[in-house]
């Protein structure tokens, strides 16, 4: 059930999703139309284009673009320190601007198209992209020099903007630019080897830390346009209820007043400040039509996944042998259901958008995870078409896949244009956790046979979740969506298995939250193989090395998290649990360390071993799995969102607890040297985290806790 | 009549109904946006300020409770990033989305007001208030412990 269109304004096949492409490496046009483009936000004097990536002004102030949104991972770092790296800058002199949609330049190959940040694909898809849009500049401003001075390109040197040649002759980049912003953009152009490397692999200061640590970081909430008055929104308790009448007569006589409309998602109070326009929005009389999900409970969604495991239709996902036929004949079956709660995504920074309507045209500015969909989403809203709605990314105060979704800015320029003025929507984070895109429930049933020497000798799996992509992007309901089946296939070595996913939609609007499917396929599987191996009487680690002889990139990692661990070595009071995946290219064991106070974990340490092989920054990359670990913690430990009567429950931060500081784990990184193609680390560490913990949870006290949250409840019932 | 105060060392006379949290005065009427709204109800600590020196949740504190009082924001640490809480969390390189970060800081700064050498257990205990999704606490922490060591060694009484 979605109460929007399913399509938002998506230009790419169903086909080029499910797509995985190669990493595009030309696509750049010179003198590219970059509509939405804040000259002004670049440097004073005439700015140069000379590709897509790099804009290079008179002055010589150099811009470089980030394709990807900024929401804390880094990118506004990473993706200048590729381009630099062959354009010869040093990062921390160029300005940053985060690309305006356009999905030709910008758009994420390794999603199929869209201008979209998720999937920890960022370095992945730029990863050859950006370095060859840097060196193609390079070429062609070497080219301007080797012409205007007409002496031998070969004798010519690109660094640190300057180009410099034989006699003591050099420009600076800005000087060469309008020149080689002329040329044509070389097809082939030569790449450093990573041994020629100064800038990539190299431990780099953000270069958004110091606007963001004095106030000036500008936020979605933080927009201020002249003229611009403010919103806030009352929508159905029920999401995807309508409005059926509603009385303003109050709110309209209340300080600050100036309008109250209704838009499709509900009505809206508009006024001089956002207190005042909050404040007559609580004197609102709304009459709603709840609609079809009035009736809604998460246990009857969860009853409902349960219906659907044996009566909805399966998807195979690459069967191997004749898994059911030997658990059948086997002599010792180990069999388990994992259940995993809704989510909300929360991220700090409520739910808002500025947006301006005037003349046919709307202008958004704000935090968004896509681009091109706010675009296109607003544009089949508003009547407009998409080439007149221009897209500015501020910063984003957390996405972890909710900014995926638009919904907010659609509102905001329905309002915008119901009142005639810029309008800034902000939502409470009341309004922002009771209608969010929840992550899916999941329900995962598992079975093993195991052989005489305790190994598995076959494995089935059926997962039940609800499509994410089917609500997104349209997936055909047949279509085994991507993004449910990730980590499903574990890395253990088992002669028959057998995967199934079931698409079961439970009723409520879902969303991609942080590691998606991995952390719902995670959870299962290092459960399960923990379980076969205490039904096989073994040491859970070294069962799993046993089932790992021929893939070293696991048994490696594995091995140094037991190693860095102490895994062998009792501490007194704690117990360990392990877990091990791949996701996103990336291969990750965790071992957490856990005491048990009253009936529930505490977890003092996270051992981490991560091979993702090159990495762009690797400074960011530890940040990104501190930060993926509290963020799964927060999950494992306390999320969990309930509905009755269609309506959330939980409403803040009360209801729905996170990890604070001194619930905060010690964590132990180690990242291990590879010269493989690089893997996304945004978001694997937040799925293994679970499953360690809930294998601590068993080695503490031998209950095996197979449902989420690790609640007391939870645990005493196991 | 308005209510009259000062914000970081300027006196301003705020038109603000009597009701209205001081963040949304400091946000939307006197325009530094530094100061940041998380959950509304004093649970995440974005919207942390000092009045009078102590941290208070600005979203919960009423504009009328601080008539004639001292209001500081994290505009008042340094614009240049000067305060040595802001060198090291630069050093560190603590914010991921950098949302919460304001509060953070300010939290950090009435820490070290009162205690130049704090433990993990004082940090723990000045720090829980404030929320990071991105989960920034263990930089966090290393960076107060930086910031008070560079406080000392500044010569600053202790």
């Amino acid at each position: 059930m979605s109460a929007r269109p399913n399509t938002r304004g998506l230009r790419l096949s169903r086909r080029g999703f499910l797509q995985t492409s190669a990493v595009a490496g030309g696509g750049l046009a010179v003198g590219a139309n970059l509509a939405g483009l804040s000259v002004e936000a670049l440097a004073a004097g005439t700015i140069h284009t000379p590709n897509a990536w790099v804009h290079i002004a008179d002055d010589n102030t150099i811009t470089l673009i980030s394709a990807r949104s900024e929401m804390g991972q880094g990118v506004y770092t990473s993706m200048p320190m590729l381009i630099a790296e062959e354009l010869n800058v040093d990062v921390r002199t160029v300005k940053v601007l985060i690309a305006p949609p356009n999905t030709k330049l910008y758009g994420n190959a390794l999603l199929g198209g869209p201008q979209l940040t998720g999937g920890s694909t960022s370095v992945r898809d730029g990863w050859e992209k950006l370095r060859t849009g840097g060196a193609q500049v390079r070429e062609m401003l070497l080219t301007a020099a080797a012409d205007q001075w007409k002496v031998d390109r070969g004798s010519l040197k690109a660094d640190n903007g300057w180009v410099t040649g034989p006699g003591g002759k050099k420009a600076t980049y800005g000087q060469l630019a309008a020149a080689a912003s002329k040329l044509p953009v070389p097809e082939k152009v030569a790449l450093k080897e990573p041994g020629e490397f100064r800038i990539v692999g190299k431990r780099t200061k953000r270069l958004d830390t110091p606007a963001k640590v004095n106030g000036t970081a500008e936020f979605g909430i933080d927009v201020k346009l002249p003229g611009m008055v403010y919103a806030s929104l009352e929508q159905c308790p029920v999401i995807g209820g309508t409005v059926k009448g509603f009385d303003a007569a109050k709110a309209k006589s209340m300080p600050g007043v100036l309008d109250v409309v209704q838009i499709p998602d509900g009505v809206a109070v508009i006024a001089d400040t956002y207190w005042h326009a909050k404040k007559a929005r609580e004197a609102l009389v709304v009459q709603w039509d709840e609609g079809a999900g009035a009736a809604l409970t998460d246990k009857s969604m969860l009853a409902g996944m349960r219906a659907g495991s044996s009566g909805d239709k399966s998807i195979p996902l690459s069967p191997v042998g004749d898994a059911e036929g030997v658990i059948k004949g086997a002599k010792k079956v180990v069999r388990a259901e994992y259940v995993m709660p809704l989510l909300s995504h929360s991220p700090m920074e409520p739910m808002n958008f500025t947006a301006s309507y005037h003349d046919g045209k709307v202008d958004l500015i704000g935090p968004t995870q896509w681009q091109d969909g706010a675009q296109g989403t607003v544009a089949k809203a508003l009547g407009v078409k998409p080439e007149d709605v221009s897209v500015r990314t501020t910063f984003l105060g957390g996405g972890f896949g909710r900014r995926i979704d638009v919904d907010f800015i659609v509102q905001a320029a329905q309002i915008s244009k119901a009142v005639g003025k810029p309008v800034k929507l902000l939502w409470t984070r009341e309004d922002d956790m009771t209608h969010d895109f929840y992550r899916p429930q999941s329900l995962h049933q598992l079975a093993a046979a195991l052989g005489d020497d305790g190994k598995p000798t076959a494995l089935t799996f059926r997962m039940v979740s609800q499509s994410v992509t089917g609500r997104v992007f349209g997936l055909p309901l047949e279509v085994q969506d991507p993004l449910m089946t990730e980590a499903a296939m574990a890395a253990y070595e088992i002669p028959a298995t057998r995967h199934e996913m079931v698409k079961h939609d439970a009723g409520l609007r879902v969303g991609y939250w942080r590691s998606v499917s991995h952390a719902l396929n995670a959870f299962a599987n290092e459960s399960f193989i923990d379980e076969c191996a205490a039904a096989a009487g073994q040491d859970p680690y070294a069962y799993r090395m046993s089932l790992l002889t021929g893939k070293p990139r696991f048994a490696n990692v594995l091995k140094m998290a037991a190693e860095k661990s102490g895994w062998g070595t009792p501490v007194a009071g704690r117990s360990r649990g392990i877990a091990l995946m791949e996701g996103y290219d990336t291969y990750m064991a965790q071992v957490a360390e856990v005491s048990m106070q009253n009936g529930v974990p505490v977890v003092h340490k996270v051992t981490v071993v991560a091979d993702l092989g090159r990495m762009v920054n690797p400074d960011t990359v530890e940040a990104q799995i501190q930060s993926s670990i509290v963020f799964g913690l927060s999950a494992a430990l306390y999320g969990e969102i309930t509905l009755d009567k269609g309506r959330v429950q939980q409403t803040n931060f009360n209801t729905y607890p996170v990890v604070r500081m001194n619930e905060a784990p010690a964590i132990d990184i180690t990242l291990v040297p590879s010269t493989e193609k690089p893997g996304g680390i945004g978001e694997p560490a937040t799925a293994l985290i679970g499953p360690a913990v809930a294998n601590a949870i068993f080695a503490a006290n031998g209950k095996r806790v197979r449902q989420m949250p690790f609640s007391a409840d939870n645990i005493a019932r196991a | 009549m308005g209510t009259r105060f000062t914000v970081n060392g300027r006196a301003f006379d705020v038109k603000a109904e009597a009701d209205t949290p001081l963040l949304w005065v400091i946000r939307d009427e006197i325009g530094l946006t530094g100061t940041k709204f998380g959950c509304g109800v004093a649970l995440c600590g974005a919207c942390t300020v000092h009045l009078d020196g102590q941290p208070v949740r600005s979203c919960q504190t009423p504009v009328s409770a601080v008539a004639g009082r001292k209001v500081t924001t994290i505009e008042s640490l340094s614009r240049n990033n000067t305060h040595p809480l802001q060198k090291a969390w630069i050093a560190h390189d603590v914010p991921q989305c950098g949302y919460c970060q304001s509060g953070q800081l300010m939290s950090a700064a009435a820490l070290l007001e009162k205690n130049k050498n704090p433990s993990d257990a004082d940090i723990d205990a000045a720090m829980s208030g404030n929320i990071c999704r991105c989960g920034t606490y263990a930089r966090i922490k290393a960076a107060i412990k930086t910031a008070a060591a560079d406080m000392r060694g500044a010569g600053r009484p202790a």
